[in-house]
């Protein structure tokens, strides 16, 4: 789709306007490349705050630390299992709200929203509340627990917003030429609303991965990647923890332009873009 | 468009039932019921009335209850102020780098929350660049730096929430017909008017939205204030996450906690109300 010129200011305002805007990018972006440069930084002490010399020290043994190692192992243990469970919860809710017309659409829609205009210190808070009442230990189970309850909301609005208005005719189609259930399922169904889940899996395990507050209060002696990046600021700061979140980013881009090349080629093949 | 649901008759009518059963009974066992837990904990007390968590948590911490709510508010000022052109360059202006500038404006997600802090933590130390140029312009605020006040925290808390802000912004721009700013034109509005009569208004739900993403995080966030800013600058996330992980007053933490989520539901009907937008999803 082609946008028509803005017809809005004159031409000198306009180019302020874009100006404003590419130094509000600018902004956004500060920080990304100062995590990426100072990985590559030779710290004075053990806080990779102040700028030294250049090294490649930290990405030549990126997993020096062993508390580290274990703590992104975890974390990404954690985004794993949440992300599988909730992308299928999250999944089922939003073919329910875009399938069928029935009573409970209103109040699953505002089961939904809730956690979302909810503050991850009161989520994480009452989560604690509950495991303290019940005498639950917190650990491994309570962070996965946690963080597959503020997935769902995210995985099912991603998936409702990117199968919204898809003909489900289709399926009634599949099972007029004799297809039995299963394969409309995995012919039909699945096909058409598996963008927006790959999508929406992204998104739950970029959440997880990343989550810190509401971990904080559910995680027990256990360390995620976030809880020790956290603790590092008492002890230890090291160049080690830029080359992780570095890598994290590049691996995110990797994936991220391999699905949109995915779902080009898709598009084309279908004819249909989402 | 087929948008409805085709309901046939083979279609079983409990399937939707059973389809939201998991999810919604997970949201149901560890959303709602701990916000019970909550309540409950708020008011266990042994020794003394049971409103004592919520008499303590005011008289000791009102100030920064109000302090949270304040920080929020002017990051969600800002952020429309910062996000708002920007999302209007990118719907209008933008052209085929579109989507280039989205996947730009999504990138600092994909690093972690809290690296971008201590990010912001060495940008503004008191021997890097920007303290040293402010410096010697003669722009650094009274404190004489940067870590440590106000301006940092809020600087970050922006900062973090600034695609929540862009995003919902963005999506209401770039659904607004575009017919209908140059009939606006047709009718002799100049730029200006056509932006204040119909682009603004159609993209209000948008900054609506927006608001509410920055605001109730930011309002809740301690990360910001604990890394940026000094003792002075503490917000209400860090006391709660002080007395129920440290402290262990489970009453007063948990009154504290029921009291912030209290406000900004309040908060957020009110202002849904005000502008009545019905869907925020």
């Amino acid at each position: 789709m082609t946008s028509a010129p803005s017809p809005i200011g004159s031409r000198w305002a306009r180019r302020m306007l874009d100006v404003y805007a590419g130094l509000v990018l600018l902004y956004l972006f500060i920080p990304i490349f100062v995590i990426v440069l100072y990985s590559f930084n030779q710290p004075a002490g053990k806080f990779n705050f102040v700028w030294k010399a250049f090294s490649l020290d930290a990405w030549r043994d990126p997993f020096l630390y062993p508390a580290l190692v274990q703590a992104m192992k975890l974390s990404l243990k954690v985004a794993t299992i949440s992300t599988l469970v909730a992308t299928v919860f999250g999944a089922l809710i939003a073919l329910a709200l875009c399938r069928y017309r029935w009573r409970g659409a209103g109040p699953v829609n505002l089961l939904l929203v809730l956690p979302l205009t909810t503050p991850e210190v009161v989520l994480g808070s009452s989560l604690l509340a509950l495991f303290l009442q019940s005498n639950v230990p917190t650990g491994f189970a309570t962070i996965v627990i946690a963080h597959i309850m503020f997935s769902v909301s995210y995985v099912a609005l991603t998936v409702k917003a990117r199968i919204r208005g898809f003909d489900w005719t289709l399926e009634e189609a599949a099972m007029d030429l004799g297809a039995n259930p299963f394969r409309v399922i995995t012919r039909v169904t699945l096909p058409l609303i598996a963008p927006g889940i790959v999508a929406a899996g992204m998104l739950s395990f970029a959440l997880s991965l990343d989550d810190f507050i509401i971990t904080l209060f559910n995680a027990g002696n256990l360390v995620t990647y976030p809880l020790y990046v956290y603790g590092a600021r008492r002890a230890a700061y090291p160049p080690q923890i830029n080359v992780v979140a570095t890598a994290i980013l590049a691996i995110s881009l990797l994936v991220l332009g391999a699905i949109v090349l995915w779902q080009n080629r898709t598009a084309r093949e279908t004819g249909a873009t989402l | 468009m087929a948008g409805t649901a085709a309901g046939g008759s083979r279609q079983n009518p409990y399937a939707p039932y059973l389809l939201v059963a998991p999810g919604v009974l997970w949201l149901t066992a560890f959303y709602l019921v701990p916000i019970l837990a909550l309540a409950r904990v708020s008011v266990n007390v042994t020794d003394a009335a049971w409103y004592d968590g919520y008499t303590r948590a005011f008289s000791s911490y009102g100030m920064h209850l109000v302090r949270s709510f304040g920080y929020a508010l002017m990051s969600t000022v800002i952020g429309v102020l910062l996000g708002y052109p920007l999302a209007y360059v990118m719907a209008f202006r933008a052209g085929r780098l579109k989507n280039l500038l989205l996947g730009l404006v999504i990138l600092p997600f994909f690093t972690t929350f809290l690296v971008r802090t201590f990010a912001w933590k060495t940008i503004l130390n008191d021997q890097g660049i920007v303290v040293h140029v402010l410096g010697s312009l003669h722009l650094l605020p009274g404190y004489g730096r940067l870590l440590n006040t106000p301006y940092a925290v809020i600087g970050g808390l922006t900062y973090n929430f600034l695609p929540f802000m862009i995003l919902p912004i963005y999506v209401s721009l770039e659904k607004i017909d575009r017919r209908l700013v140059e009939a606006a034109q047709d009718l002799y509005c100049n730029s200006l008017q056509a932006f204040r009569k119909v682009v603004l208004p159609l993209s209000l739900p948008g900054v609506f939205a927006g608001g509410l993403l920055t605001f109730i995080p930011a309002s809740g966030d301690f990360i910001n204030a604990e890394l940026l800013g000094g003792p002075n600058q503490r917000m209400i996330g860090s006391v709660i996450q002080g007395q129920f992980l440290q402290i262990r007053d489970y009453p007063m933490a948990a009154a504290l906690s029921f009291v912030l989520m209290t406000i900004i539901t309040l908060l957020v009907l009110a202002y849904t109300r005000a502008l009545g937008t019905e869907d925020l999803a």
